[in-house]
């Protein structure tokens, strides 16, 4: 894929294969159905990385943040009806609940990028970015 | 030409963490870095997108145009020839429900039709070569089988997950890939040609909505209509004195002659409602209640009169009738 004519493209081809071959991906967890949870499973790749708490933590807050914008109650219905009273053309100028709670998501992922991962030579990517499948953490 | 579209998105896609996200809306300058590209212009499903990517459509959307149609029309008629003579005649709550009604079937039937059903992405390359990986040290019993499948536990019960070999990715559970719009479609529904969108996590709410409203609205627009109808048709029977009996077999119509009139008309549109809807409560004539007694004769008894009542009026009736 990299051509060697142009030197700065080359350049950024390599740093990007690179990067594709030393991902590390943390799979969805569907134990509890097909709310968003990732699994907590340490991945091996990370042993001399990372300490294994710092990163269950991480994944755990993630969780916990997915299981708020997921959660089924009070507020979600209110939601629901005041959307459907409007014929839905409230979120024209309304954020939805998940919205928000993805703001949060991104803004949370940045800080422990900034504070724990890229200390640490490592890089975790926003799940929203891969259809919520899987979160990166690159190497 | 697949696999060429299908790499075209990593670019965009992979670009890791925030500092590294190319501006979009770069300045297109010719001859020098080509304009970025937005992610739905190399989307690989089989959609249509308008408006810079903010309204999505499936590929065929014939059947979508004719279902708009038919509402529209539907509706349009119902608006022209039926509320004006409701609202003045009845009440003006028919025009402004109807009015409510359309508007909500319309703006759920658009939100349906144009929204992402909840779309999965396809794996990015190195995603799935990562996966590749995966079922490589997963085994071979299950490697080059035509359906590769994985199993998950979801609360105590074990359900197969399909990898889906065009989006390179085990299909997360109640997820299926729509051969119509070659998507992986999370909790995929169906795929709808009448709203001209696959149905799915995301629209499926407004999908019900435009279901149910559309029901409501053809249940009000036909009971509308069939008021009409009846409305009508005994205003001018009340107004010009008739009975539907009259009406239909043509008694007192005009046709031979503007002098043969209905003879029971008052002359005044008012009196004859008056004489129809406020004229004096009629006794009722059969006696239920009372005893049956020998018939000796006497000619003052209700009973004995009745026919020679009613006959009168036939015989003109039967007159009347050419």
């Amino acid at each position: 894929m990299a051509s060697p004519g142009d030197t700065v493209h080359s350049l950024q081809e390599l740093r990007r294969s690179a990067s594709l071959a030393t991902k590390v991906f943390v799979q969805r967890d569907y134990s509890d159905g097909t709310t968003c949870q990732f699994q907590t499973k340490f991945p091996p790749e990370l042993e001399s990385r990372i300490e294994r708490q710092l990163f269950e933590e991480t994944v755990k807050t993630l969780n916990g943040f997915y299981a708020e914008a997921e959660k089924i109650g009070g507020s979600s219905y209110l939601e629901g009806c005041l959307a459907c009273a409007t014929a839905y053309f409230i979120f024209l100028c309304m954020e939805t609940h998940y919205e928000k709670v993805l703001k949060k998501i991104s803004k949370y992922i940045q800080e422990q990028n900034e504070k724990i991962y890229a200390p640490r030579g490592l890089l975790l990517t926003d799940p929203l970015e891969r259809g919520m499948r899987v979160h990166a953490v690159l190497l | 030409m697949k696999d060429c579209e299908y790499r075209q998105i990593p670019p965009g896609a992979a670009a890791p963490g925030p500092a590294a996200s190319p501006p979009p809306p770069a300045p297109e300058r010719p001859g020098e870095t080509p304009r970025p590209r937005r992610k739905w212009e190399v989307f690989p499903g089989r959609n249509r997108f308008y408006c810079g990517g903010r309204v999505m459509l499936a590929g065929h959307g014939g059947v979508f145009a004719l279902t708009l149609g038919l509402i529209l029309t539907t509706s349009g008629l119902f608006f022209a020839f039926d509320c004006p003579f409701l609202a003045r005649h009845l009440t003006l709550a028919i025009p402004i429900i109807a009015a409510v009604l359309f508007f909500f079937v319309i703006s759920c039937l658009l939100q349906t039709s144009c929204r992402d059903p909840g779309i999965l992405p396809r794996a990015t390359p190195s995603e799935a070569a990562d996966l590749e990986k995966r079922i490589d040290a997963m085994g071979t019993s299950t490697y080059r089988l035509p359906a590769r499948t994985m199993e998950v536990v979801i609360n105590k019960y074990v359900v197969k997950l399909k990898y889906c070999y065009t989006c390179k990715m085990f299909r997360p559970p109640r997820t299926s890939h729509c051969s119509v719009c070659d998507n992986c479609v999370e909790r995929f529904d169906h795929h709808c040609p009448w709203v001209g969108n696959c149905v799915g996590k995301r629209n499926y709410r407004y999908f019900y909505a435009f279901i149910l409203s559309l029901s409501f609205l053809t249940a009000f627009i036909f009971a509308c209509v069939v008021t009409h109808l009846t409305l009508r048709f005994h205003t001018y029977l009340v107004a010009s004195n008739l009975t539907t009996n009259e009406d239909i077999k043509g008694s007192w119509s005009n046709k031979r002659g503007s002098e043969f009139v209905n003879p029971y008309s008052h002359k005044s549109i008012l009196t004859n409602c008056c004489a129809v809807l406020c004229g004096p409560f009629h006794p009722s004539l059969i006696d239920r209640r009372g005893f049956v007694q020998p018939d000796v004769g006497t000619p003052a008894s209700p009973k004995s009169e009745i026919p020679s009542f009613g006959a009168k009026p036939d015989t003109s009736m039967v007159g009347g009738v050419p």
